[in-house]
């Protein structure tokens, strides 16, 4: 029976918050001492969602979407206004002791270790606080200290550390304890190529031989390229869409983006094949169909009438295929 | 996960946090001296009042110095243990750091307890001692068995009443993101007031701080037993004994209004 | 007028950024309230106890502390920590490509910091205990009013002093902070020695006879001391006076030393690149 019940199951969730009005001025700030209104922001209107065991599921919206409060609902640090929720059998913040000693979370933006310590002593810290067995702790410990090539880094206090050795260190901690499910909340924000690259390998590795569950949250598009088999859109508290990503363009558009920087910056441009989105003095951007016309097609187009400097291919932003699945959906602006 | 464990956890937080204190011990040491500094010079106060007025009543100097040196040891306890409370607002609730404390498996209370255990804090409890020991030497107090238990137990009963008071401060963090000075009134308003026995205080002063938070009974019923005197407010000896449990009882309705306050920060989100 | 457009906006900035947290602002009185009535027990009590003349009388004493509670916000004993972190991180650096008189600039900012937490709790303060006491039958613990308008209006002219005395104190710790970047040594026993000095543990004229002529030699004096016994008339008009030239004096020395240290303190950071 285990076997086939959803690790996560989310049923109507539904959170709206309650927030102050703030009036500008100094007249405002004098009678906002004396009388406050509020008004609600619906974060989620009833999203519906399960998860399966061991699934790699990239969850994306636009920011303000209601990411972040389904992550904390789902890690039980928020209570929904109404709506089901089951992870591993509980209800996340009914059951928060029990809930957190088998879950993970790596937040992107800030550290879980403490700062002065050397990492070292970190985990140490975390050994006693999810109490775990000493010789499981030694297995993890090793583990993860090689998979994520932290072997040098052990004995740096986590302020000195760059981005890329901190983020590999949160996410050994987060995983110290052996949880079944781990969530990530932008782990490769503001990375360098080479920190970028290993973060994903390890996310895929942990995922495929241990079967960790990961939930990625994040706006990098290639973090989701090269992991998700699964992507879960959320837009103003909806699920717009959920399969998977060659799906989700599909569904939406199939329009590529060309990106020329020329040499020449005065010359005019003019392709047929082409519809020109932007153009900032030497760097000109274009949208076209690969349906229509090849990426190489057009790219020898363009060279054989223009000196060409640099140029690339790429996919719309995601906030593009957001706004372009609204479109779509005949939503309008609220 | 009973105590022991937490006290087990709670060892490798202080453990940790002496260390990295004593690493700067040129700042520590300049930072216990300057507590020294501005507790001792309440005790200025006291003595200039006492070398122009003569007397307080019925108190004397050495009198009043022992409810001031055992309120601020009693306080300088406290105050070493809840860093993480009285700054709560500002290292917690607005970094959103305290949803790492959520997202652990234990008690919230004791991981902000682990935050810190401010060593400089000794110089108000230093400060507080000597006053203590030179007021005891002066009046020729016998420290019988008894004398010397019901200290202890002031001190514990009074330190848990201070980390009720801190802690209730850092439960109002939840609602205003602004550690509220208003429980200041409590406890830095409340070691001063202690600082003197309670009987000088107005009648509702003294009610307020007996049946509300039960300060008098961590500070003016246990010295009035230790100095062996009768107390001008009439209480009998075996209450002066028993007084110091109220504190930890109101520790632990701090306890379920902390507890309240998480109920609200998780419902309402950071 | 626009010459000073840059002090009156960052003036106006830092109100506008306390009048957002109305809670503390209530707080805040109440804390001061109830500080006050513990002080106002104490000496009373003392009072009661003994029948020899003083060289306050209660009422003064009583006085002395409201103005106390009301103004304490005033004293120079903390330090900007906007301005510690902002040396200690080197974003002072871009005060020095301002186009303004650095000295200047940076009293003002001192100024509004010293000034506007105290401003929102000194009146509605100064009205509870002033209107609000007798009301409530409490009339003698009442912040009475100046015994002449004279001593009212040097009052006023002693407090303007003693807010710029505490400016010029506390930016000479802000620009300590140029030399010991952790700020160790002078902020912790400042606090200490200012809160004796200035009278804020208890008044000046209450410490023992054999110690007043120390007292009456040093600067902390104005912060506190001479302008309430100004307002209760302990200071008598003709001496007040002299007392708020003397002020004057000392505000005058703290900001020449100011102004030295700060260039010297300025030039050291652009030689050393900061």
């Amino acid at each position: 029976m285990a076997g086939t019940m959803a690790q996560i199951l989310v049923e109507n969730l539904t959170k709206t918050f309650r927030v102050a009005k703030r009036r500008a001025g100094l007249w405002g700030a004098l009678t906002g001492l004396v009388h406050r209104t509020y008004h609600d922001i619906p974060a989620l209107a009833g999203i519906d969602f399960t998860i399966e065991a061991s699934e790699l599921v990239g969850y994306i919206g636009p920011n303000g979407a209601g990411k972040s409060t389904t992550v904390k609902i789902l890690s039980g640090i928020l209570v929904p206004s109404a709506g089901r929720c089951e992870v591993n059998g509980v209800t996340p913040w009914k059951h928060r002791l029990q809930h957190v000693q088998n879950i993970g979370v790596v937040f992107g933006q800030r550290t879980q270790l403490w700062w002065d310590l050397p990492v070292v002593e970190s985990f140490e810290v975390l050994r006693a606080i999810y109490r775990i067995p000493a010789a499981v702790f030694q297995k993890n410990r090793t583990r993860l200290i090689e998979l994520l090539q932290l072997q040098d880094l052990l004995d740096i206090p986590v302020r000195q550390l760059s981005l890329g050795q901190r983020m590999r260190s949160d996410l050994a901690a987060a995983l110290l304890h052996g949880p079944r499910l781990l969530f990530l909340d932008e782990p490769t924000i503001g990375l360098d190529a080479v920190s970028k690259l290993a973060v994903r390998e390890f996310i895929k590795m942990l995922n495929r031989e241990d079967g960790v569950t990961v939930i990625l949250t994040t706006h990098d598009m290639d973090d989701i390229e090269a992991l998700c088999q699964r992507v879960m859109v959320i837009g103003r508290g909806k699920i717009v869409s959920d399969g998977s990503l060659a799906a989700l363009r599909a569904t939406v558009s199939h329009e590529r983006r060309l990106i020329v920087d020329l040499v020449n910056a005065q010359e005019i441009v003019e392709e047929p094949a082409a519809r020109i989105v932007e153009r900032r003095g030497r760097r000109v951007e274009l949208a076209f169909d690969p349906r229509e016309v090849s990426p190489a097609h057009l790219i020898s187009r363009i060279a054989a009438k223009h000196a060409i400097q640099d140029l690339f291919v790429e996919h719309p932003p995601i906030e593009r295929i957001i706004a372009d699945l609204y479109a779509k959906h005949g939503e309008l602006e609220v | 996960m009973g105590i022991g464990e937490g006290l087990k956890l709670y060892w490798l937080y202080v453990k940790l946090s002496v260390r990295a204190q004593l690493q700067y011990r040129a700042a520590f040491l300049l930072a216990a001296l300057g507590q020294f500094l501005i507790t001792g010079i309440e005790f200025l106060g006291v003595w200039a009042l006492f070398d122009r007025f003569g007397r307080l009543h019925r108190w004397s100097l050495p009198e009043v110095a022992v409810f001031y040196g055992l309120v601020n040891c009693t306080f300088a306890c406290a105050d070493a243990l809840s860093r993480g409370f009285d700054q709560f607002g500002v290292l917690y609730i607005k970094t959103g750091h305290f949803d790492r404390l959520l997202l652990r498996p234990r008690s919230t209370i004791l991981q902000l307890a682990g935050h810190e255990l401010a060593l400089r804090r000794i110089g108000r409890f230093v400060q507080g001692l000597i006053v203590l020991i030179w007021a005891a030497s002066v009046l020729n107090v016998e420290w019988s068995f008894g004398r010397v238990s019901l200290v202890l137990f002031t001190i514990f009963g009074g330190a848990c009443l201070f980390f009720g008071l801190i802690i209730v401060q850092a439960t109002l963090a939840f609602w205003t993101t602004e550690t509220l000075e208003i429980m200041n009134t409590l406890t830095y308003g409340g070691v001063e007031s202690a600082q003197y026995p309670m009987a000088i205080y107005h009648v509702a002063f003294r009610r307020f701080f007996t049946f509300v938070v039960p300060l008098a009974c961590v500070s003016y019923f246990p010295v009035v037993g230790v100095l062996g005197i009768a107390d001008p407010l009439g209480s009998p000896r075996w209450f002066q004994y028993l007084a110091p449990v109220f504190g930890i009882l109101f520790l632990s309705a701090c306890l379920v209004l902390w507890k309240w306050g998480i109920k609200h920060y998780t419902s309402t989100g950071s | 007028m626009t010459r000073f457009l840059p002090y009156r906006a960052v003036i106006s900035a830092r109100y506008r950024m306390l009048l957002q947290y109305r809670a503390a602002a209530f707080a805040g009185l109440v804390t001061q309230c109830f500080w006050g009535a513990i002080r106002l027990m104490i000496v009373a009590a003392f009072y009661a106890a003994s029948t020899q003349a003083q060289p306050m009388s209660l009422p003064e004493v009583v006085v002395y502390i409201w103005l106390g509670q009301a103004f304490f916000g005033m004293l120079p004993w903390n330090i900007d920590e906007e301005f510690a972190q902002k040396v200690r991180d080197g974003s002072v650096a871009y005060d020095l490509l301002r186009p303004v008189d650095l000295y200047a600039f940076w009293y003002s900012h001192t100024l509004a910091y010293r000034t506007a937490p105290t401003t929102l709790r000194a009146i509605p303060l100064g009205l509870l205990a002033i209107l609000v006491l007798p009301r409530l039958g409490l009339a003698e613990w009442a912040l009475g009013a100046p015994p002449s308008w004279v001593s009212g209006v040097l009052f006023g002219v002693s407090l303007v002093g003693a807010v710029a005395l505490s400016t010029a104190i506390t930016m000479l710790s802000h620009i300590s902070l140029l030399w010991t970047i952790s700020a160790a040594g002078m902020d912790r026993i400042m606090p200490a020695v200012v809160t004796v000095f200035a009278g804020m543990v208890i008044p000046l004229p209450l410490f023992p006879d054999w110690v007043q002529p120390c007292l009456r030699l040093q600067p902390f004096r104005g912060l506190v001391d001479v302008p309430f016994r100004i307002y209760s008339g302990n200071i008598p008009p003709a001496v007040a006076l002299l007392e708020i030239i003397s002020q004057g004096v000392w505000v005058g020395c703290l900001v020449w030393l100011g102004r030295v240290l700060l260039a010297r303190g300025t030039r050291k950071l652009v030689i050393q690149g900061g």
